[in-house]
């Protein structure tokens, strides 16, 4: 592991680790903390998450956002960084946290410190932890979904990509429209299902036409919802978090799929 | 025109299902995606100019009384009219009211969204003067009765094969065997007709791109020459343009039609860009003996100064439509509004209330892609979430949102109860799931499981089996401390 290279000084990490994750998928929570470990951080989960507050704060409910953005804060200020395996999550305490507390001279100037400790899993992993090699390895043809947050609020494109690279035995098949949006959008799904349906659709037929046998990405999210649209359609299309498969932690079954 | 965005959800259904419709918006993401792109990334200096384009717009509204009155003063001394018109029925009443004085019976039009936003036409023909749209979108969608549904391309909506059935109802003098079946084809006959219609106009019309302080000009760019024939074979030449269309300088005017053309269609610029400043002097060989601009506002300034002044930066390109995944799944129709897409999401509730455009910001997955292509940098999702903001404030926000809201927020502002939710829960709901780990429909998540199975929970939850697992790791003293 070429990852411990940088670790002199232990940082201390505090995992976010996003509700969906919590709720639904912990193996991507442990396969984040392995991540972690394996570079070099001292790992740390706090007890008092919850959510980031991306649904209130896409409602249009600003109090309640930050409500919850300073139990985030008090909860998770006292480590070097924050990471989350969630490009949206990630997102919403980077750049969206401090505009919550704009005209609170105290809150705003602590927001913003905070935000900038804050970073997306695979990010933080290339970038500032400077890992080349996870060291994992998995017999898949993948395809990668380039979640919308991640992407354009952080850039988060060729980091996932280059750690996929190093896999052994993984081959990257690219879909056409990787940049596309799956259709999720938090709360957008239920509310405007039918047009949630035809992007989500667009989007499975074009893993399907990568000819990969899984499915990746860096959002729980996306990562369920287009999951659902497989399972729905009969696909065998493996899909799992980005995390998961470069942990090497593949044991729970995956989110839709068998592989083909 | 009526105002249908409340009906946005039903629209959108409709638009869903309508196979035609579908396979024409495919066009959009076809057509103008990759052609921008390669525009955009044959200009090595394009970023540049994108944040140049931003201060200059910026710039203006910060002073834009100051230009507007600079900009005033050069029209009038250039022997033209500027007409202050607040609402759009002001404006309306103007353009009438100089199209009676020129004892117009018929106005040509180039195409302009603007009067499309104040109803121009119903309201010249309901006075007995015919509007004729030159521009060849704009006229199949007269042709059709219908409004525009793309900003830069009007009759985005459909496909050829109707616009020839359009034309062969309406052009009765065509004869039967004439070859109508390719784009070339149809625009020949459109100009056909139209050209007769340029000479028979007396008044013509257009709106601006952008209108130039310092000299007191408009600019209007068109693929088809339209705009040219319109304002210079007419007597009289009326542009209505909005209050935001100020740059202050010529040179300013360069710099941001180098962003517009490879925003919206990926051409380094427009086939035609005209530039007209006041009326025919007395040794120019042709032009309009009369130049008369009206000036809406309409809602406008009261967005100076408001979380939506950026959207004044708008230049009108279509290039957040073209990038939009629920525009191409609904087309422009289904916004129900004037504007359609990202822009029209914010621009439609500035313009009409937020009480029945509500749906248009929250119609929006906040991918982003809108603001990563505007040319002007506007935060689109950033504005369509203020909106929402607007809209919870005020108890607009539908109800069974509002408290299935406050009830997951109860718990997330709760860390203890949430936790002690969540390892009750989660179990059970994995429990459910059975063999397949997944449910087919699930009591209050329809919408998600109408389109989708939902993958079941795992069990435990991770902050429940990180516990656990720190615990076993934990001497025996102190068992689980700072968990
Ligand atoms: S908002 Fe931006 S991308 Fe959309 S039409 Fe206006 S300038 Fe073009």
């Amino acid at each position: 592991m070429s990852a411990l290279s940088n670790a002199a000084a232990q940082p201390r990490v505090g995992l976010f680790a996003t509700c969906l994750v919590d709720l639904f998928r912990p193996s991507v929570g442990f396969a984040s903390v392995k991540l972690l470990q394996q570079a070099g951080c001292e790992v740390h989960v706090p007890v008092a998450q919850t959510c980031c507050g991306q649904p209130a704060y896409n409602t249009g409910d600003r109090a309640d956002t930050r409500e919850i953005a300073e139990q985030v804060i008090e909860a998770f200020e006292e480590f070097d960084f924050v990471v989350a395996p969630s490009g949206s999550c990630a997102s919403m305490l980077k750049k969206h946290y401090p505009g919550l507390f704009k005209g609170d001279t105290k809150w705003e100037e602590r927001a913003t410190r905070f935000s900038q400790k804050c970073h997306e899993l695979i990010s933080f992993l290339t970038d500032v932890m400077m890992v080349r090699d996870t060291g994992a390895r998995l017999d898949a043809a993948i395809t990668y979904h380039d979640s919308c947050s991640g992407l354009r609020e952080l850039g988060v494109q060729a980091q996932p990509r280059k750690l996929l690279s190093g896999v052994e035995g993984v081959e990257i098949r690219e879909m056409a429209d990787s940049d596309v949006c799956c259709g999720f959008g938090g709360t957008f799904c239920v509310k405007y299902s039918d047009i949630s349906n035809a992007i989500v659709t667009k989007k499975v037929g074009n893993i399907d036409t990568s000819g990969a046998d899984m499915l990746l990405a860096g959002d729980l999210g996306c990562l369920m919802n287009m999951a659902g649209k497989l399972k729905r359609q009969g696909s065998n299309v493996e899909v799992r978090h980005v995390a998961e498969v470069l942990a090497g932690v593949t044991d729970q079954p995956p989110i839709a799929g068998s592989g083909k | 025109m009526e105002l249908a965005a409340k009906h946005f959800k039903a629209s959108a259904t409709k638009a869903l299902a309508d196979a035609q419709l579908q396979k024409a918006l495919g066009n959009v993401e076809k057509g103008f995606i990759g052609k921008r792109k390669k525009a955009a990334d044959a200009l090595p200096e394009f970023e540049a100019l994108r944040d140049n384009a931003r201060d200059i717009k910026n710039h203006v509204l910060a002073h834009l009384d100051l230009y507007l009155e600079e900009y005033e003063a050069k029209v009038t001394a250039s022997g033209g009219h500027v007409h202050w018109a607040e609402t759009a029925e002001d404006a309306r009443r103007i353009v009438l009211e100089i199209c009676q004085n020129a004892n117009a019976k018929t106005v040509t039009k180039g195409k302009s969204m603007i009067t499309e936003e104040i109803a121009l036409n119903d309201h010249l023909s309901a006075n007995g003067i015919e509007p004729v749209e030159t521009d060849l979108g704009e006229y199949i969608i007269q042709l059709r009765g219908e409004h525009p549904s793309h900003i830069i391309a009007p009759a985005v909506h459909l496909n050829k094969e109707q616009v020839e059935d359009d034309f062969r109802r309406v052009h009765t003098h065509l004869k039967a065997d004439r070859d109508l079946s390719e784009p070339v084809s149809l625009l020949s006959e459109a100009r056909e007709v139209l050209r007769k219609r340029y000479f028979a106009a007396d008044v013509g019309i257009t709106g601006a791109n952008f209108l130039i302080a310092e000299t007191g000009t408009s600019v209007i760019v068109t693929n088809e020459g339209n705009g040219d024939l319109t304002q210079t074979l007419g007597k009289v030449h009326v542009v209505v343009a909005s209050i935001e269309k100020i740059v202050p300088t010529l040179e300013d005017t360069a710099q941001i039609l180098r962003v517009l053309a490879r925003s919206a269609t990926g051409q380094d610029m427009s086939v035609y860009t005209t530039f007209s400043t006041g009326p025919k002097r007395e040794e120019d060989p042709d032009g309009p003996g009369e130049y008369h601009v009206v000036l809406l506002d309409n809602g406008r300034s009261s967005m100076l100064g408001t979380e939506y002044q950026d959207m004044l930066r708008c230049i009108r390109c279509g290039a957040c439509m073209n990038h939009c995944p629920v525009y191409h799944a609904v087309g422009g129709h289904a916004y129900g509004s004037v504007y359609p897409g990202p822009m029209g999401a914010v621009l439609t509730p500035s313009l009409n209330g937020i009480d029945e455009t509500g749906q248009l910001p929250n119609a929006s997955t906040f991918c982003g892609r809108c603001e990563s292509v505007c040319p002007m940098r506007i935060p689109l999702p950033k504005m369509m979430r203020h909106w929402r903001e607007r809209e919870f404030e005020r108890n607009l926000t539908p109800s069974t949102a509002r408290y299935g809201l406050k009830f997951w927020a109860f718990f997330a502002k709760r860390p203890k109860l949430y936790r002690l939710a969540a390892s009750f829960g989660m179990p059970l709901l994995s429990m459910f799931g059975g063999t397949s780990r997944r449910f087919k429909s699930l009591p209050l998540a329809g919408g998600w499981t109408r389109y989708r199975d939902l993958p079941a929970p795992e069990g435990r939850t991770f902050l429940q089996a990180w516990a656990q697992r720190e615990a076993l790791k934990q001497e025996p003293l102190n068992q689980g401390a700072g968990q």
